[in-house]
């Protein structure tokens, strides 16, 4: 009978949040600087061409890679907090971020970047996979708590790194394009972004989707997961290349969006019982409806002045600050 | 009737030696238990029977096959496992916990099939924790966080139960419950392995001991036979005494005064 209760929970968090998307969802295509109403898409007037134009080519667009970024953004963090079994985890404080941002602002050093659309992405990729690796190969053996420290010494290396990027830019222009590109944004972006980076965003999702089961029996620690058959080094692989690819896209496309990986994870997990495994998809959904709620207070309720990942780095900390309090009341 | 047995059990690390031409046999409806002072690796032994660590040399076998042979999932199925101090990591219900040790054999996609939400039941009224079932996991105490883990040891129905260090850290009576738990589940017929420190625990419940010094097999037989003064002034350098009382046998022991006398007089 529990069982049954915790399935319904499950369902009823799935329902809110579907819910929101929805709402959040239509208020994206219907509202900014233009703002539409659904019977002006069916105009045969040159208003109702506008409408469609702004609908089609611009909120669409913005809207669905504020769910495929958002969404891989909250189902990694889920997935790393589940494998490092640390409440702190996320693509951020693993360095992934970092590295995927560092990537973007090589593509935008080198000039790569007008050259190729591609270029960014790739990078951010790759930026992406090399941080992960080296945070998994520095932490390895040590516990959550050295994988942790791992990730902020990488992350310390890649903000060095962009910084002498910044330093040695060749004009104040290039200088400014990185760090406007830095700061995160989803606005101004066109479907070719979304082809360009959706695919490996969904990719990285579909790998770490994979991961439910094995995170459950991590649980219970690494030897007792062994032990219950687990491959551990296909668990760290998945959740790597997984993220990875799913984040260094986001990162690529978008440039750093911060703490929904790590909030996402948080808002839905004492709804669903902590198995990391009912997680995934809440999250995910969760990390969309962030993403987006966020996306529409800075183009609405703000104004364009300021970038989303600023919005989600000041909005995020505080509550990055709360966790800390929280664990330190509870450790011993 | 499951029989485990090991051959020239060897594993070097950096150099040293940590196990030394071990060999052993188990056999299902015995609780043997593996003694031996700290460092003298039971613990390595006990990762090795139990699959997670290749030996450098030694072969293990079940029923005649080689352990190397079984796939993960066909050995999580086969024999459970319990390291030292198990813990949890997330509050997940006691129910939720005992129920991941039947993750080897859960279909890949989907709830719970009925028959195993019965097994999980039966787990729980076996270790006395259906008053537990939704407390979190983290929240229990040690004595019933240590029966929540057996219990998520033998849902799964194993026939090998390989325990690390069973009674660390439980106060007498949890110990004794603990002790007496894998004495019953060898009962049962499950082949149970556990390395012990209370020689006591050892020398009323277990059916078999294997005594380990410095790495190397120092005795193994029937409990009765094995533990005695002479062994155990061996194994841990301390003048012992087993003797029988009416609650059963009595492991007593008094620091070795010879090896004190030594260490003066060098």
């Amino acid at each position: 009978m529990s069982s049954r209760i915790l399935h319904d929970s499950r369902l009823g968090v799935a329902a809110v949040l579907i819910v929101a998307l929805t709402a959040l969802g239509c208020a994206s295509l219907l509202c900014g600087s233009v703002w539409l109403r659904p019977d002006q898409f069916f105009g045969a007037d040159a208003l109702g061409a506008m409408a469609r134009l702004v609908l089609l080519d611009i909120r669409l667009p913005r809207l669905v890679l504020a769910l495929l970024i958002g969404g891989t953004l909250g189902l990694s963090g889920a997935v790393l907090q589940g494998l490092t079994r640390n409440p702190l985890a996320e693509p951020g404080t693993l360095g992934v971020s970092s590295g995927a941002a560092l990537g973007g602002v090589m593509a935008i050093y080198f000039g790569l970047a007008s050259h190729f659309a591609v270029a960014i992405p790739l990078l951010g990729l790759a930026g992406a996979g090399v941080a992960m690796i080296l945070t998994f190969a520095l932490g390895r053996g040590g516990g959550t708590v050295a994988l942790i420290l791992a990730g902020s010494a990488v992350t310390s290396l890649m903000v060095a790194l962009i910084a002498l990027a910044l330093n040695l830019a060749a004009n104040p222009y290039a200088a400014f394009e990185i760090s406007t590109w830095l700061m995160g944004s989803i606005a101004d972006k066109s479907w070719s972004q979304v082809w360009l980076a959706g695919p490996f965003i969904l990719l990285g999702c579909a790998l770490l989707f994979l991961t439910g089961r094995s995170l459950d029996a991590l649980s219970l620690g690494e030897a007792q997961a062994e032990s219950l058959g687990i491959n551990l080094e296909r668990l760290h692989g998945l959740a790597l290349v997984g993220t990875a690819l799913g984040v260094g896209a986001a990162t690529g496309v978008a440039g750093a969006i911060g703490f929904v990986g790590l909030v996402a994870p948080h808002l839905v997990r004492p709804l669903l019982g902590y198995q990391p495994s009912r997680l995934l998809i809440p999250s995910t959904l969760a990390g969309a409806v962030l993403l987006l709620a966020a996306d529409l207070v800075t183009r609405i309720v703000i104004g364009p002045g300021l970038k989303l990942g600023v919005f989600t780095a000041l909005v995020g900390t505080p509550f990055f600050f709360w966790l800390v309090i929280r664990l330190r009341k509870r450790a011993p | 009737m499951t029989d485990l047995v090991a051959t020239g059990l060897t594993v070097r690390r950096h150099g040293k030696s940590i196990l030394e031409q071990v060999s052993l046999q188990a056999h299902s409806g015995e609780f043997t238990a593996i003694i031996g002072a700290n460092g003298a690796g039971k613990s390595t032994l006990l990762s090795i029977l139990a699959g997670l660590l290749g030996p450098d040399e030694g072969v293990i076998s079940i029923d005649g096959r080689s352990l190397h042979l079984f796939t993960r999932k066909q050995l999580a199925r086969h024999r459970a496992y319990l390291p030292q101090n198990p813990r949890c990591e997330w509050p997940i219900s006691v129910e939720r916990l005992v129920a991941l040790g039947l993750t080897p054999i859960l279909p890949a996609f989907g709830e719970l099939p009925e028959a195993l939400s019965r097994r999980i039941e039966a787990a729980l009224a076996q270790f006395d924790l259906l008053s537990r079932r939704s407390q979190p996991a983290t929240t229990l105490s040690g004595g019933e966080l240590s029966r929540a883990m057996l219990a998520r040891a033998v849902v799964g129905n194993p026939d090998i139960l390989i325990v690390d260090e069973p009674t660390t850290g439980l106060d007498p009576r949890h110990a004794l419950d603990a002790a007496q738990r894998l004495r019953a589940l060898a009962a049962e017929g499950k082949l149970v392995i556990a390395s012990l420190h209370d020689l006591t625990l050892v020398a009323r419940y277990a059916t078999r001991v294997v005594a380990l010094d410095g790495g190397r097999l120092a005795a193994q037989g029937p409990a009765g036979e094995i533990l005695t003064a002479e062994l155990l002034r061996g194994l841990f350098g301390v003048d012992a005494s087993v003797s029988l009382t009416p609650g059963g046998p009595l492991v007593d022991y008094l620091p070795a005064r010879s090896s004190t006398n030594r260490r003066q007089n060098p």
